[in-house]
Formats: C-alpha cells, structure tokens, sequence
C-alpha cells in the first residue's frame, strides 16, 4: 500500500501548496483594465451587444483559429484510427429493439432542437449564444437520432462536403479582412457595414462567421458520434 | 441565499467525484462523473457567465457520457 | 452572506481539482484514469471562471439601449474557457479511442499489463 499512501502525501502537499493562492484572492472588488476597455468600447468598435461572443470572434480570433485546428486534427485522426477493412464488417447484427417510448419521442424531439440550435447559432451577438454553443446543440440532436434507431447510417458525402466549405470559408472570411481594412487584422468584421445595435443584421460579418463556425463544429461532433457508432459493427 | 445554493450543489459535485473514484463497477463511476458535470454547468450559470453554462452541459455532460458508453460496449463485444 | 460567492466557488473548484488529479495517479483501470482527467478538466475550468468575478455582478451582455445595466463580471476568462471545454472532449475522445485499439491487442484493462516501453 506505499503507492497509494505516497499518492495522498502527494496530493496533501499540492493542496498545502495551492492554499497561499486561494487566500490571496481578495474578492473581486473591479475587474481588470483589459476587462475595462472591451466592456467601455465594445458596442462602438464592434456593434455587438453580447461581449463575450465578440471577444471570442474578433478581439481573439486567432485563438479560434487554433481550435478549430485542433479539432480538425482529432477528428481525422480518430477517423483513420477506427476505421474498419471491407471484408471485416458484420452485417445483420441482431440488436435489442428500443422501446417505443424513445423512437416516438425521438422524432417530435429532433426537430425542435435543431431548430432550437440553429437560433442560437444566428443570434449569437444579440443574446448569449455563437458558434460553439449552436454547433454543441445540433450534435446532441444527431446524437438522439443515434440513440433511437442504431441501425443509421450518416451520409458521409454531405457531412465531409459541407465540413469542408465551411472551414475554408472561415479562413478566406479571415484573410479577408487582413487584406482588405487599412485598420482591421485577421476576421476584422468591418468588412459589411455595422449597423444599428440591436437588430438581426448589425455587428458586421459576426452572423456570418458564426454560421459557418456552428456548422463546422456540429458537423465535425456529429461526424466523431458517427465513427464511434460505426465501430460496434466489427467482428 | 446564493452562497448557501453553491454550498449544496458543490457538496453534490465532490460527492459524485469520490463516487467516480472508488466505486467498483465502470456505469456507476461514468454516470457520477456526468453527474459532476451538470452541477458545475449550474455552478457557472451562479458566477453570471452563461455562455459558458450553455457549453458545459451540453458538451461536457451529454457527450461525454455518451462516448464513454460507446467505449464500454465496444470492449464488452471483443469480450464475448 | 453574498460577499461570500467567489470564494465558495473558488474552493470547490480547486477541490475537484484535487480529487481528479489523485483518481488520475493512484487508480490502475484505464477507463477510471481517464475519467479523472476529465473530473480534473472541468474542475481547473471553474477556477478560472471564478477569479473573474465581482461582487454582484451580471452577466457581460448589453440591454436594448446599450447601456450598462449595472457591474458587469470580467469577460476575458470567459472567453478562453470556452475554448477550453471545447479541446478538453476532442482529447477525451482521442484517449478512449486508444483505449479501444489497445484492449483488441491485449485483452486487458489494468495498466500494468502495458509495460512494453519500460526498461
């Protein structure tokens, strides 16, 4: 038992290490002068009332950039990992059969919340909301398809195309904008006019990128969902 | 009022981390750890950040659990 | 009693913190290691959105006439956590994958099977 014992003297001294930090946080009386600047000159510099979307898709966007590198590379990678040989694959399995509870349930669900998922997506500088949360929402949508009848199958062709319009169109949206504006960098969104604040078509290119950055992350979950399905089939 | 509200529901949540840990059999740890998950999605939706909630629960609560099952089906059809 | 919201949320941040970083060293099935890396994901997550917060503080998103309806919290942590949560499932679901090939090779879930590139 010295193993297990080392482990909580271990951990007993990280958490006496972690204690100095967790004294020295005095409450939170203002926030930071980074924090300062976006709140004061966001709804001018931008036009959009949601700060935290607008950070996250134009103050910030080469950190978006990066992440959705970093799923792309998982996703073919799991991709090439799990896939199965022709000659391997088991047709007609017999399956348990689900109750009728979850396929009648399952198809007055579905539609509503990939329409719930899609609003999210489109209104994603007026309310809280954007590109990852519609992406999250539409996958688990596909995710109950899975569940209800497992014998689905996704049509590869569509998802991979539409995967990868989307991601180029988020680069060429970027490179847009360092090209174009004398004062914007990469995914500036003074490319089409702000706008009123408040109403659907304000805040530049923001709907846009949001659209393709929600298609893009629901597409490429929904796409890890489907290879995981597929995978039971092998014999 | 909303300090004793995070009280109870950071009890729940480091309740369903020990149970993750040392309990025996792989769907009861897996269920707790979703568990974990919907609680810190309503401990962020208390700290005013609710983009943030948005993403937690569904992503880290559903589809979590979800391909932690497909895993555990898997290695339970090589077994037989 | 609400001066106190910060910090209670801080502590419970850096507990699950903890428990997750013990579950991922001293247990040996390799499905319960990764299920406390993602315990330790979530639990660092909350930590960083706690240190952005001020008291009585609303949510960062502007009203109708885009005035300020009173304090608002920090906005920057927010966005970063978001992109965390996000990478932490991609990482997730590349580990059980793995975890699937290895047991086809082995047939065996307890890590100490697995001492192929030690000395």
């Amino acid at each position: 038992m010295s193993k297990k014992g080392f482990v909580v003297l271990l951990m007993v001294a990280v958490a006496v290490g972690l204690f100095p930090l967790f004294l020295s946080f005095n409450g939170g009386n203002q926030i930071s002068d980074l924090g300062q600047h976006y709140v004061q000159n966001g709804v001018e510099e931008t036009g959009a009332q949601n700060i935290v979307a607008s950070i996250v898709v134009t103050y910030r966007g080469l950190d978006t950039l990066g992440e959705v590198t970093i799923l792309f590379l998982v996703a073919s990678i799991i991709s090439f990992f799990l896939s199965i040989a022709k000659d391997d694959r088991m047709e007609n399995r017999t399956l348990k059969s689900v109750t009728e509870v979850l396929t009648t349930s399952s198809q007055a669900l579905v539609p509503i919340i990939i329409t719930v998922g899609a609003y999210i997506l489109v209104n994603g500088h007026l309310t809280p909301g954007g590109g990852f949360q519609g992406g999250a929402v539409i996958a688990t949508g596909i995710l109950l398809i899975f569940l209800a009848n497992p014998k689905h199958q996704l049509n590869h062709t569509i998802i991979h195309w539409v995967e990868s319009v989307s991601g180029m169109a988020f680069v060429a949206i970027g490179v847009l904008g360092v090209l174009m504006m004398d004062q914007g960098g990469f995914l500036s969104n003074k490319i089409l006019s702000l706008g009123t604040p408040g109403e659907l078509f304000s805040a530049g290119a923001i709907p846009l990128i949001n659209v393709f950055l929600g298609l893009k992350v629901g597409t490429e979950l929904s796409n890890v969902l489907g290879i995981y399905v597929e995978s039971q089939n092998e014999k | 009022m909303l300090t004793i509200l995070a009280a109870i529901l950071g009890v729940v949540a480091v309740a369903g981390a020990y149970i993750a840990i040392h309990n025996e059999k792989l769907i009861v740890a897996i269920i707790a750890a979703g568990v974990v998950g919907l609680m810190s999605s309503i401990l962020f939706l208390l700290i005013a950040a609710p983009d943030v909630a948005m993403t937690e629960a569904s992503i880290g609560s559903a589809l979590t659990t979800a391909i932690f099952f497909f895993t555990l089906n898997k290695i339970r059809r090589i077994n037989e | 009693m609400d001066q106190y919201l910060g910090q209670v949320v801080l502590a419970i941040g850096f507990i699950l913190a903890i428990l997750g970083l013990y579950g991922l060293l001293s247990q040996k099935n390799l499905i319960k290691i990764i299920l406390g890396f993602s315990i330790f994901t979530t639990g660092v997550n909350i930590v960083m959105v706690a240190i952005g917060y001020v008291k009585g503080g609303t949510a960062p998103i502007m009203d109708a006439e885009g005035n300020a309806v009173g304090v608002f919290v920090d906005p920057v942590p927010q966005a970063l956590v978001l992109t965390s949560i996000v990478i932490g499932l991609g990482v997730t679901a590349l580990m059980l994958a793995y975890v699937m090939k290895l047991y086809q090779d082995k047939k065996s879930l307890n890590i100490n099977d697995y001492k192929d590139l030690k000395w």
